[in-house]
């Protein structure tokens, strides 16, 4: 399942001497291309651990599933505070759920 | 960042790290080890060589949902070993070893609260079972609190440099080598004593959704693990215990999601497609819900055999309340199964979660698999340690167990290494491994070359088929075993054609090297065990009842002179008194 990257929100991590996702990914997948944008080398080699997409500062990556295995349109949506997670999924059918949860101990 | 490739060998610079402890694989076991070492003695030099990046690597990535052990109020750690034992079907395994490891369990688990990780707690505070002996977490961050600790102490951490071979001296482990798949620079790690904590493997077979676009790695384990911390010892005349006892996980079908959360977290049934409750009805011979864990991973396929299927975790049952929960408990595991579920539009209360076997799996933290080791972790090889997944004979570790046993190793290792002086090291084993590492990428543009991924689907699909794979519902025979290993003779042969375009491919292309050595000794061990010990870890039709000559460990060793594998067994030893197939 692979990440999808927004170019429109992607800054390339501007300042960073690593962009985050870059750093983050498990299998070293993801990569800035030629306009300096972040994408994922090889869609079909990603575990869908999704630390890309939560760590991304401006929301940019997208974790999608492959319409092989799911239907179009759903989304699942981190939102990562200090010490706290919150998470939007959004059904097919449109249904919206929230969850959020302690990720540390303060 | 893409960097420039070198043209030529020559270019290749090469980095020398002189450190004390070095551990390969900054995972569970490895950021134990190294926090650990840290603690016995602030001066110790402990260098951490690490595939990815230590903050989200290996089997953690994602996060987890509980810790699988921790012993409760009343219970000691002889009880854990029985349980222990009877999850793997009365055995072998090495009870001296698990024992060891259930001693330090709580105080490793322990760490990790007050390292900051949320452990749930009921109302008197103690923490919340899910099961027995398995409690519940909020995880998600499990991965980087180990790391920025193992950070914290001083360990030193060198990230995305792919250990590739251990570095001897005679028979003597002085170090590791390996390759910066970001800067590729060629690294030489020298130390007293070495530990090797790289996981265990994933992506010797199959799995089934990977003819899927975008689903070549819908996989329960980290695929990024793939075995090289076995694959280096094999290469080194190691020994190893147990490599026929494959781990299979019943996953959810499809999108490879958690069920244990669900059939034990959420005692959900498991039930085929006429309803039937499969363990409970079919299994209670053998315990039922309660059955060890690999009858209880073969069931659902057995179903799907038997023309029973679809089966499932029925969750019908669950209150709006409790599917809310459960949702986070994947949230902090595996959120991507959220979306999967959202994806399917699914109402787990009206139809219940779909169930499979996954692909099978080498991995020496949930069967037995992996390093022959003694009481204080060292291998067979002199200097060399092992932990965690990499380390066998010691099944049912987890979380817990595989920081228990990073501490262990490291305590081995430090008595080890007193007053040890470091012998000179070999140049010429040096440069061969500088050459083997970095061919791939000097093939030249009109090189008529196999990819890494073309061998690697070539490989997976031959285990699949001939060694037992999912769609072979984990069935394989003497003539499968021997057509199998005919066949990774020529893969091997092919490795010469392997090509490499960039640095990412070329740790692609050891991966898949590393993978064609741990899949040989795999077929070793399984047509050694001629008997059905473990249905589903380790099935031969040839052979379907159990054996009891065959209650004993398999092993193997590469006969560096001859370049064969030869198998052998040891005799199994309870020491824990009791019923063997009971808790
Ligand atoms: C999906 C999933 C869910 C699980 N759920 C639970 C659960 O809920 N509760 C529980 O207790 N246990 C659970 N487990 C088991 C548990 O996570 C593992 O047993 C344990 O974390 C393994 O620790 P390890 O240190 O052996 O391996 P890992 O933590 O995987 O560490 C291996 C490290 O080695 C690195 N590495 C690999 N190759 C190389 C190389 N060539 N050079 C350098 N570095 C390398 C990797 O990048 C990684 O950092 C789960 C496992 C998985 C995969
Ligand atoms: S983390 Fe986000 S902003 Fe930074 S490079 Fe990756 S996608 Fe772009
Ligand atoms: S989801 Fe995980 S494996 Fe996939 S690209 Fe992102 S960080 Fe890498």
């Amino acid at each position: 399942m692979p990440p999808r990257v927004n170019p429109e929100k992607c800054d390339g991590c501007n300042a960073q001497e690593e962009p985050l996702c870059e750093q983050v990914c498990p299998g070293d997948l993801m990569t800035l291309n030629e306009s300096g944008k972040a994408v994922c080398r090889e869609n079909s080699d990603c575990w869908d651990c999704m630390s890309c997409t939560k760590i991304c500062p401006v929301g940019a990556i997208e974790t999608r599933m492959p319409y092989q295995l799911g239907y179009h349109g759903a989304k699942l949506i981190p939102m990562v505070g200090t010490n706290t997670i919150t998470w939007t999924s959004i059904d097919i059918n449109k249904k919206v759920e929230r969850f959020r949860f302690k990720t540390r101990i303060d | 960042m893409t960097l420039k490739i070198p043209e030529n060998l020559e270019n290749i610079s090469t980095e020398i790290i002189e450190t004390d402890l070095l551990i390969i694989g900054g995972g569970n076991a490895g950021c134990f080890s190294a926090i650990e070492a840290k603690k016995l003695n602030p001066d110790l030099k402990v260098t951490i060589m690490e595939k990815a990046h230590i903050s989200r690597s290996g089997a953690c990535s994602a996060g987890m949902d509980a810790i699988n052990t921790y012993i409760p109020e009343g219970k000691t750690p002889e009880d854990l070993v029985r349980w222990c034992r009877s999850q793997v079907g009365g055995g072998p395994l090495r009870e001296d070893l698990v024992l060891s490891c259930a001693e330090e369990l709580n105080e490793s688990v322990d760490d990790l609260e007050q390292w900051g990780l949320p452990i749930l707690r009921d109302d008197d505070d103690n923490p919340r079972y899910r099961g027995k002996w398995d409690i519940s977490i909020h995880g998600e961050a499990l991965k980087p609190i180990m790391a920025e600790k193992a950070i914290e102490v001083g360990a030193e951490v060198y990230n995305r440099i792919v250990g590739s071979a251990l570095l001897m001296s005679g028979d003597q482990c002085i170090g590791a080598m390996g390759f910066g798949v970001r800067n590729g620079k060629f690294y030489i790690f020298k130390a007293k004593a070495t530990i090797v904590a790289t996981g265990g493997a994933c992506g010797l077979y199959k799995s089934y959704t990977s003819d899927s676009t975008d689903s070549h790695h819908q996989t329960w384990m980290c695929p990024f693990n793939v075995g090289t911390g076995y694959a280096m010892g094999i290469k080194a005349g190691a020994e190893f215990t147990s490599m026929e006892q494959r781990w299979v996980a019943t996953r959810s079908k499809d999108f490879c999601g958690p069920i244990d959360t669900i059939s034990v977290g959420y005692k959900s049934n498991i039930i085929n497609a006429k309803g039937e409750k499969i363990l409970e009805e079919r299994y209670a011979h053998l315990g039922g819900d309660q059955a060890p864990r690999y009858i209880r991973a073969n069931a659902p396929m057995e179903e799907w055999l038997e023309g029973r299927g679809p089966t499932y975790a029925d969750t019908t049952h669950l209150s709006d309340e409790e599917v809310k929960d459960l949702k986070v408990d994947y949230l902090n595991e595996r959120p991507s199964y959220v979306l999967f579920l959202a994806a399917r539009g699914q109402d787990i209360t009206k139809e219940p979660i779909e169930i499979y076997g996954s692909d099978p799996y080498i991995v020496g933290g949930h069967t037995g698999s992996g390093y022959w080791v003694e009481m204080d972790r060292m291998t067979t090889i002199k200097g060399l340690f092992a932990a965690g997944e990499t380390a066998g004979g010691n099944p049912n570790k987890f979380v817990g167990g595989c920081a228990a046993e990073g501490k262990l190793a490291t305590r081995g290792a430090m008595k080890y290494m007193d007053a040890l002086e470091l012998p000179e090291t070999d140049m010429e084993q040096v440069e061969l491994e500088k050459k083997r590492i970095f061919e791939p990428l000097f093939k030249g543009t009109d090189f008529d070359g196999v990819k890494p991924r073309e061998m690697e689907e070539r490989l997976q699909r031959l285990m699949d088929e001939y060694a037992g794979g999912s769609s072979q519902f984990y069935r394989t025979n003497e003539e499968r075993l021997n057509y199998c290993l005919k066949h990774l003779k020529k893969l091997k042969n092919d490795v010469q054609y392997l090509q490499a375009g960039n640095l990412h491919d070329l740790m692609l292309a050891h991966e898949v090297i590393d993978r064609l050595d741990v899949a040989e000794i795999v077929c070793h061990h399984l047509s050694h065990r001629k008997e059905t010990r473990w249905q589903g870890w380790q099935t031969r039709s040839d052979y379907p009842e159990t054996n009891p000559e065959f209650d004993c460990f398999v092993e193997s060793r590469l006969n560096t002179e001859t370049n064969e594998i030869e198998t052998f067994t040891r005799p199994y030893e309870q020491i824990i008194q009791g019923d063997r197939y009971k808790e």
